[in-house]
């Protein structure tokens, strides 16, 4: 059993990275901007990572967990693209995906590439996704192109919302 | 589904405007609030209405007394809160289980068009009535002028989806004709491709001619029909330009109708919200 897991880790690992590439995980930042509005309610965003025949990856969700009743699961649907991406088929919560909704400023989120989600990827092209959606605001989706195994000199890829997300970052990160 | 509060003729009237001899002057339909649902059994409130400009009621109200509702388990589910106004009739469901909805009106009967000797032109059932198959030998002359005796079946649906979408909804009823989704009705999206199958009876409707229209009427110039015809096997192919709410509908008809029929005809028509990409 030991010995299995090891292997399969292993196999994996090289999948994933490239044989030069030392880091184990990646690092995405969102910035979410402060919006000068009359209204103002935390967005829902949802994070995941999506091959070329669309098959999805859950990576983050983060909307209302704890309204009485699961409320706050209503309006997931306003996350238009994550819905039908995988969304809809969730049972929530979704451990290591959700959590609560956040509010102004810059986040983080470390996505794990030996264990989770992400470990049994072939290679090929990619797309992390990031999806925001506010009530009584708007929705935006931001896409970074990526292709496995990860090369580190691609990194750090960042792009710019317009409207519900700031500046996106996506970093290669080793943890020792 | 029982609605007491309507009132005989004003169903009449409705189904007058329902019959397929009118199939172009009326557009009938039924508008669902959402089509893509999350959460626990939310509820999803309807208009039903007859009117040429797509959706603004302005016509008259529908009759919703034949409209019955299918859960994705297969079960009824009983319309709350029904109304009918002068425009439009209302009436919300909940959505207690996962999955998609069918919500559809259909009716089907021998329908008969004549002259009689002074050159007037009949027809039965007469305008704003139904009748049943069986008083068709009392009621309608066989020698007379122009005899055209057709078998007719209209139907009119949406779908609305809690979670993922379900497909347990569309078994043909082999009843007139119908569309079997292969893209699901509630999982369109702008500039996007659907296909759909249309069967007459449970056969590949070729050549049915089927337009679909983008609603908000009102503030257009142009109709924007997108007109296509049904394959051999009855497929069709629509690629929705924008978001926004839209009304199929198709026609079908052949001639291979048992007697006293000459003529098959199907009518369908359908209500679709498209969302952004």
């Amino acid at each position: 059993m030991q010995l299995n897991h090891f292997i399969c880790t292993c196999s994996i690992a090289l999948l994933l990275l490239s044989p030069a590439t030392r880091a184990d995980n990646l690092k995405l930042e969102i910035e979410i901007p402060r919006l000068e509005v009359a209204e103002y309610h935390k967005p829902y965003v949802a994070v995941w990572l999506e091959d070329e025949s669309r098959k999805a990856r859950q990576i983050a969700l983060w909307y209302d967990l704890n309204m009485r009743d699961n409320e706050g699961q209503q309006w997931l649907k306003d996350l238009r693209q994550w819905w039908r991406r995988g969304g809809r088929q969730l049972q929530l919560p979704y451990d290591g995906v959700t959590s609560a909704t956040r509010g102004p400023g810059q986040h983080s989120i470390t996505i794990p590439l030996n264990h989770g989600e992400l470990v049994d990827l072939s290679s090929g092209a990619y797309r992390l996704r990031i999806e925001a959606s506010r009530e009584v605001g708007g929705r935006e989706l931001i896409e970074l192109p990526l292709n496995l195994p990860l090369s580190e000199n691609r990194f750090p890829l960042s792009a710019r919302g317009e409207s519900e997300l700031g500046r996106i970052v996506l970093t290669l990160n080793a943890t020792h | 589904m029982r609605l007491t509060a309507f009132t005989k003729p004003a169903i009449c009237l409705a189904l007058a405007a329902l019959t397929l001899s009118q199939a172009h002057a009326h557009r009938a339909w039924i508008l669902p609030s959402s089509t893509v649902l999350s959460g626990d059994a939310p509820y999803v409130t309807f208009d039903a209405a007859i009117s040429n400009t797509l959706f603004h009621p302005d016509h008259v109200a529908m009759g919703i007394d034949g409209v019955e509702i299918l859960s994705p388990l297969g079960n009824p589910v009983k319309p709350e809160h029904a109304a009918k106004g002068k425009y439009r009739s209302t009436f919300d469901i909940q959505l207690a289980e996962q999955g998609t909805y069918k919500i559809a009106y259909a009716a089907g009967g021998l329908r008969a068009f004549w002259e009689d000797d002074d050159g007037n032109r009949k027809m039965w059932p007469g305008r704003g009535q139904t009748a049943k198959d069986s008083e068709f030998d009392t009621a309608v002359p066989k020698d007379a002028k122009n005899l055209r005796v057709s078998r007719s079946y209209r139907r009119i649906e949406t779908f609305v989806t809690l979670g993922a979408p379900t497909d347990k909804v569309f078994t043909p009823t082999n009843q007139g004709l119908e569309l079997i989704p292969q893209t699901h009705p509630n999982d369109l999206y702008a500039t996007e491709t659907a296909r759909f199958r249309l069967l007459f009876n449970g056969e590949p409707a070729n050549g049915a001619e089927v337009e679909v229209i983008p609603g908000g009427m009102r503030y257009r110039d142009s109709q924007q029909a997108i007109k296509v015809k049904a394959s051999e096997q009855g497929y069709i192919s629509i690629t929705w330009p924008v978001a926004g709410q839209y009304f199929l509908e198709a026609g079908y008809q052949d001639d291979k109708a048992k007697a006293p029929a000459t003529q098959r005809r199907g009518s369908y028509s359908a209500t679709f919200e498209v969302l952004p990409l």
